[in-house]
């Protein structure tokens, strides 16, 4: 090596890196002009939670397309930024940071997984993002600018586990995907137990990656429970159901993730998903007007995506939470993120004469205090045929953060989780 | 406390899935030097190509056929237009099976959709008191050792096997003999992805058929086709016996994390101590017991 090459190469280089940062400052500039709002939809495509993913997006563009043509928000069009993170949450990182700071988004609907979430949220809070978390969770995220607007663990697993020991006994046996919304929901699973006079037999958590359940199921017929509760996430857990039915497993199973999700019942052969009880806010089979009529979500869905596999849980809410935030700018009367948020906190409820009815039914509400939704809760269950059935439904109120804990972000900003561990005894 | 009978069937099971995932690699790998990064998504393509065909109605054993030649055919356009080059070089065809392997799960994810619907797991249950296995897995590590053997057999037991061997171990001399070797690099490495193949074809009942599904199968892959050690096939069946009574052991008592974590240090003790693999230790022993005699 010369040195008159090495100084050339130096040269070279050196000036590719000064015209990269000189074309890169010129697309920096605020990209969002009077006359559109921008909205970050970062939806996995790809990647692990690609299954899951993809129907969040696809929910999100139809209530986008249906504002659009009715004439956007405040006279306004919207304009969408929505790259494909892939399921890998160092990219979630790098476009969470482009959408908010080159693409300037007036709000944020980002993230599958709690990991996902809680990998951007440090990120969210120094910006000050208005951001919408529409997956089901574990819950206590108490976050002056992130409305977790999904349903949390309380409220799916607080309908379907009491419903569950009701009709076939007190003994459970917890098998729980292994990263923080799994063990969250296995301590869930212990504070309800424990408030519906039932007992935890054992625990289980199992890392996301793992396919072979041999083991895990000789223990469930070891513990002998009454019921199972099911928290697994993911594709490669979707052979659990598979597994289980060839080992001639029939045990009930309560769960928060399968069937609402993943569709399972689709694709899997009968009767795998049998007696099993998913307590969720929404799956494609809920059986209300605005759902199921003509002319309704699914239709509507269907209409603009013909080959989509399903309509899952979380499309559902990226739905209605794009009709929310429409509300609050129309009463907020402004863009501008702070005042947005305020309208937001002053409560939201859908089902008015402004804003439509969510597909999983009566009013839902938006509770300023805690950023999070009072859902309309069912327990849906699968029979041998994979048939769904609605076997009840109630209006279920969040109430870890605003009884327990007493979170009101209207009096207080805070950017925390809290779990039950530092509340309940019973979930340590 | 262990159950015996359970740890068995979880032994005979983890056994299995770890001859099965690393077969292919082993062949691509241990023979021919190739650090073949998309074993996985040749694995994936015979579980397309089994579960497809199913769903198109045809019965179960002629589906894995096609998922067999379906990566067969795979791996054969891979071989022909990439891996030749490559050779003797062993860290570019890391990087471009690697390259190709993203390339495949993409393109199945675009084609195919995010996932299949599922083969059930045929066969039914084993019932011992309150506890029950899947006879078919059960079934999978009878397959796995039929397949070692089968291997075995042609490797040394017939005329083009003892041509590939003779290929890879000295490539100019076995073209001086009149060996077509361009022929036997291509077709071991056909052969090595038609067991990548095979290997999806067997699992695709068991497991949610999704693009990405090939990555569950390259760690117990190449942890076994690496602490084996030189002799491919005996490597193969020496580290999936030591793996897989680790994995059981410890699943059995802690669960799957630990038994997965349990299996890794033990692969990391055996490289650590027995450089040479688990095959080099017994040639080594072999190697003595003849110089005694």
């Amino acid at each position: 090596m010369s040195d008159g090459l090495s100084s050339r190469r130096g040269f070279l280089a050196s000036s590719a890196v000064l015209a990269g940062t000189a074309l890169a400052g010129c697309s920096g500039g605020t990209a969002s002009s009077s006359d559109a709002v921008t909205l970050g939809i970062l939806e996995d495509r790809s990647g692990n939670f690609a299954l899951v993913g993809d129907p969040k997006h696809k929910a999100s563009l139809l209530a986008i397309e249906e504002i659009n043509a009715d004439g956007g928000i405040m006279g306004n069009e919207i304009e969408v930024f929505d790259p494909d993170p892939q399921s890998d949450n160092q990219r979630y990182q790098e476009l969470t940071d482009r959408a908010i700071r080159q693409e300037n988004v007036d709000a944020l609907w980002a993230g599958y997984s709690s990991a996902t979430r809680e990998a951007i949220r440090p990120i969210i809070n120094r910006n000050e993002q208005l951001y919408f978390y529409t997956t089901q969770y574990e819950g206590g995220v108490c976050d002056k600018t992130t409305f977790a607007v999904g349903p949390t663990a309380r409220q799916q697993l607080g309908t379907v586990l009491p419903y569950l020991r009701e009709e076939f006994g007190p003994d459970i046996y917890t098998i729980a995907a292994d990263y923080n919304f799994g063990q969250l929901s296995a301590d869930w699973v212990k504070v309800l137990a424990n408030e519906n006079d039932a007992n935890v037999l054992g625990e289980e958590f199992i890392p996301l990656s793992e396919t072979d359940f041999s083991s895990t199921i000789n223990n469930i017929q070891e513990a002998d429970p009454d019921f199972v509760m099911s928290m697994l996430v993911g594709a490669n857990h979707t052979s659990f159901y598979e597994q289980k039915a060839s080992a001639g497993l029939d045990i009930p199973i309560g769960t928060s993730t399968a069937m609402a999700q993943g569709y399972e019942h689709r694709r899997i052969s009968p009767p795998a998903m049998a007696n099993i009880y998913a307590g969720v806010n929404y799956m494609e089979e809920v059986p209300t007007e605005s759902n199921t009529n003509d002319g309704g979500f699914v239709d509507r869905y269907f209409d603009m995506y013909p080959d989509a596999p399903y309509l899952n849980e979380e499309a559902e809410t990226n739905y209605f939470s794009m009709y929310m935030y429409k509300e609050a700018v129309e009463q907020a009367g402004t863009f501008e993120q702070p005042e947005v948020i305020e309208a937001l906190e002053s409560g939201i409820s859908l089902g008015t004469e402004r804003a439509p009815e969510a597909p999983e039914g009566q009013t839902i509400e938006l509770d300023g205090a805690t950023h999070h939704v009072d859902h309309h809760m069912w327990v849906m269950k699968a029979d041998e045929d994979h048939n769904i059935e609605a076997v009840e439904n109630r209006k279920v109120p969040e109430t870890f953060l605003s009884e327990t804990v007493g979170c009101d972000l209207r009096e207080e900003a805070e950017q925390t989780q809290y779990t039950p561990v530092d509340y309940y005894q019973e979930a340590k | 406390m262990v159950n015996g009978v359970n740890l068995f069937f979880q032994f005979l099971d983890s056994f299995g899935f770890i001859v099965l995932s690393a077969i292919g690699l082993a062949i691509i790998f241990g023979m021919m030097g190739v650090i073949n990064l998309a074993h996985g998504e040749l694995i994936m393509i015979g579980a397309y190509g089994t579960t497809l065909s199913f769903n198109a109605g045809a019965p179960l054993l002629l589906a894995m056929a096609v998922g067999v030649i379906s990566a067969a055919a795979a791996g054969l356009v891979i071989e022909r237009t990439i891996v030749k080059r490559l050779y003797q070089r062993p860290l570019d065809s890391m990087v471009a099976t690697w390259a190709l392997g993203l390339a495949m799960t993409q393109m199945v994810r675009i084609i195919f959709g995010n996932s299949l619907s599922g083969i059930g797991l045929p066969l039914g249950a084993i019932q011992y008191g309150q506890f029950s296995y899947s006879m078919y897995r059960t079934l999978l590590s009878v397959v796995a050792l039929v397949v070692l053997l089968g291997a075995y057999v042609v490797f040394t037991r017939t005329e083009f096997g003892i041509r590939a061997r003779a290929t890879i171990q000295d490539d100019d001399t076995a073209r001086a003999m009149g060996i077509d070797t361009d022929r036997m690099y291509t077709a071991t490495f056909v052969i090595g992805c038609a067991l990548a193949g095979l290997t999806g074809a067997l699992y695709a009942p068991a497991l949610a058929v999704v693009p990405g599904m090939g990555s569950s199968f390259l760690v117990e892959a190449f942890v076994a086709v690496v602490t084996g050690g030189t002799s491919v096939l005996l490597g193969t069946t020496l580290a999936a016996g030591v793996l897989g009574t680790a994995n059981a052991f410890f699943t059995n008592l802690y669960g799957t994390f630990i038994g997965q974590v349990a299996m890794l240090i033990v692969a990391i003790l055996i490289l650590r101590f027995l450089p040479t693999g688990l095959s080099g230790v017994v040639e080594t022993v072999r190697g003595q017991m003849e110089r005694e005699s």
